[in-house]
């Protein structure tokens, strides 16, 4: 099925530890421009704590915007974590193993940036989110309400950020072992301490897989409850109807399968650009995503005809007059088309050419895509329920992000950016013992007059 | 065994409101609410913890006027009461919906599950004109930006009235007296607004709510289907040129 492309483990060191042992020199460049966006999106968040709520769109009864809107799309993205390094590892997809690392750390910070677009810049009075999001202020008996689901919310994510720690963390012990190798100074003291003297005796690399298969099978129900308990923040509401549906949880899980999946797609064909490492990241791996992507795409796709239908189907007319604003009115209509292209009639039909899927051009092009579609999927969910709301239509809203809303947006992307730059400067970004496992795998010896496979898979 | 709590409620007669907003000025005298400029009112972020509705009925030139005062409802199943994360909203003993405000961190959940639209949240910095600071009442406390506010049936008045009533070593706060009725009741020109304690079967809601509450009676509340309890009773609009519905 794929190509064998066999190579030695010193070129695989040379490859992959390039990013780390040299700075590549788009880098710092890089990193200027995304902090820059940060710390921008850091001023517009000063200039709101300083100055309050008033300064975004936001408006009665449109309370929740942009942040929201964001909130929800990185949750999202951080989906593809738990996709590929839990259910393709459990699965043995082959394909997986050059890109389980960069998906977790997509996770990892994608994660973050949830956290910064909804607790930290979506309340109120951010100085005390921390005892909602970290609820131990026992000396004072201030107590959390569990029923409700900004609740559930800090736990699903603090379990699922737990969780994606610890895998980077293991899968990082070997190959910072290897860097450790091949630093001197400083920089040795450091890897010396973070691969937690590992030698690379049986016993550890035994107990280095059994905490991946184990961590794999325990984050397996954070699959689906993170995006259902985000699904949750809105489906529970009868004050906003068309949100009030039952089927918003797997609607929201697949949704957050196609948009992290896509991502993935991205930062492979963008790992393959900036680091060279095409001989790892092959036109197979894209392939093999392609072909992922299409189930989890049209499956998005059924669910949300579903929920349309479900919509529509009760005739109620908060329902009918949300529906309406949606597909019928400027720039909304527009914007809906908008996203029924990205998010699915643009990339699908392209993705079933075979061209397509092994062409890095394309997968990024159309991966993209789907991600511009997913968020404003959630725009178009949130915005327009919020400001079509009930009977009262004395009451009905409209809502234009301020410019402090988009940098403090910006930031947020800017934050998994820098994320990502960071990492893959100080970690290898490929994992190099998951590739020479895989290498392994394949060896083949001849016995006799037939060649058969060096090891059998457990 | 205790006597029985008090359950505040409110009957409207949305039959005599002339929408004059006597009551809207009212509470916002009454609950320190800051000054609704022009510049607030076009960014919609106006509070008014109870505000006239105005909505057009038929087409020109036959057409009507309807006005609807809506305040919290202070819902016996309160949608906005679950969903705090911090319990800054919570029932109280009263059959009160109340707000505390030094809870609040401002996540807008609550303003957003509450289908009758009167959570109000402070964008900004409340502020009054220096000629304004004087008049700010004492009974209240002045909220600052960043958290949720609501219509509290003016729980000022109730306490004071309580703690009057027992330095007087009288049982029972009286329902016709007028210092326990929020500022919005007292200050209805029309009479529009009664207000008044459901469990006390001679005061006057109850009075209403018995003689309306029934098939021929005008009470009815609003979103009613939603199954939030409301403890507001409106009486509707008598319409003379309305067809008599065959009820059946």
């Amino acid at each position: 099925m794929q190509e064998h492309i066999q190579l030695d483990q010193k070129q695989i060191n040379d490859d992959l530890l390039s990013g780390v042992l040299r700075t590549p020199r788009w880098w710092l460049p890089a990193i200027t421009v995304a902090l820059l966006v940060f710390l921008t999106g850091m001023g517009a968040f000063g200039y709101m704590l300083n100055k309050g709520v008033g300064v975004t769109g936001l408006n009665r009864p449109v309370f929740w915007g942009f942040f929201m809107v964001n909130f929800v799309f990185w949750i999202g993205i951080s989906h593809a974590g738990i996709m590929i390094s839990a259910i393709l590892r459990l699965t043995q997809a082959e394909w997986r193993r050059p890109i389980t690392r960069a998906a977790e750390v997509l996770t990892v910070f994608s994660l973050m940036a949830a956290l910064m677009a909804a607790p930290l810049v979506h309340v109120g009075r951010p100085w005390r989110a921390g005892l909602w999001v970290f609820p131990y202020d026992f000396a004072r008996g201030v107590w959390i309400n569990i029923r409700s689901p900004f609740i559930w919310d800090p736990s699903a994510v603090m379990t699922y950020l737990t969780a994606s720690t610890l895998f980077v963390l293991i899968a990082l012990l070997p190959d910072l072992a290897v860097i450790r190798d091949r630093t001197t100074g400083r920089a040795r003291v450091l890897y010396s301490i973070l691969c937690l003297g590992w030698r690379g005796t049986p016993r550890q690399w035994k107990l280095q897989a059994v905490a991946g298969i184990l961590l794999s099978a325990l984050v397996l129900p954070v699959f689906v409850s993170v995006h259902s308990i985000v699904s949750w923040d809105f489906a529970v509401q009868i004050g906003t109807e068309s949100w009030h549906s039952t089927i918003f949880a797997p609607y929201f899980i697949i949704g957050a399968i196609h948009s992290g999946v896509s991502a993935v797609a991205t930062i492979m064909v963008l790992m393959v650009w900036l680091w060279n490492w095409d001989k790892y990241l092959r036109p197979d791996h894209l392939d093999a995503i392609g072909r992922l992507l299409i189930v989890v795409a049209t499956t998005w796709f059924f669910f949300f005809f579903v929920e349309w239908i479900f919509a529509l189907y009760t005739l109620e007319d908060p329902e009918i007059a949300m529906r309406e604003l949606q597909v019928l009115q400027w720039p909304w209509s527009g914007l809906f088309i908008l996203f029924l292209i990205t998010a699915f009639f643009f990339p699908v039909p392209l993705w079933l050419f075979k061209k397509v899927r092994r062409s890095f051009f394309w997968m990024f092009v159309t991966t993209i895509s789907v991600n511009v579609g997913m968020w404003l999927e959630r725009f178009l969910i949130i915005v327009p329920g919020t400001m079509r709301k009930q009977p009262f239509v004395f009451d009905w809203g409209s809502y234009h992000p301020s410019i402090m809303e988009i940098l403090m947006v910006a930031m947020t992307f800017a934050w998994v950016v820098i994320g990502l730059l960071l990492f893959a400067r100080i970690f290898p970004l490929i994992p190099l013992f998951d590739i020479k496992e895989g290498m392994v795998g394949r060896d083949e010896i001849k016995i006799g007059r037939r060649t058969v496979p060096a090891s059998i898979r457990e | 065994m205790s006597k029985e709590k008090e359950k505040w409620g409110m009957v409207i007669d949305v039959d005599k409101c002339i929408s004059c907003q006597a009551c809207v000025v009212a509470c916002q005298s009454e609950n320190n609410i800051p000054i609704n400029s022009e510049d607030i009112f076009n960014q919609r972020r106006a509070i008014e913890w109870i505000r006239v509705e105005r909505y057009w009925e038929g087409e020109f030139p036959d057409v009507k006027a309807r006005f609807i005062p809506i305040l919290c409802q202070h819902c016996g199943e309160a949608p906005c009461e679950p969903v705090c994360p911090v319990f800054a909203t919570y029932h109280n003993e009263e059959g009160m919906n109340v707000q505390v405000y030094n809870r609040c961190i401002g996540t807008r959940f609550c303003a957003n599950n509450c289908p009758y639209h009167v959570r109000y949240f402070n964008f900004w910095e409340p502020e009054w004109p220096d000629s304004l600071k004087n008049q700010l009442n004492p009974d209240v406390t002045v909220r600052s930006r960043g958290i949720m506010e609501k219509c509290t049936f003016c729980i000022q008045r109730i306490r004071r009235s309580k703690i009057e009533a027992s330095r007087d070593g009288r049982e029972e706060v009286q329902d016709e007296a007028r210092s326990i009725n929020p500022a919005c009741v007292n200050a209805c020109p029309t009479e529009t607004l009664y207000f008044g304690n459901f469990n006390d079967e001679n005061s006057k809601v109850s009075e209403l709510k018995k003689k309306e509450n029934g098939d021929h009676g005008r009470g009815y509340k609003l979103l009613d289907e939603l199954g939030t309890e409301p403890n507001v009773i409106y009486l509707k609009k008598v319409d003379p040129s309305a067809k008599e519905e065959a009820h059946a």
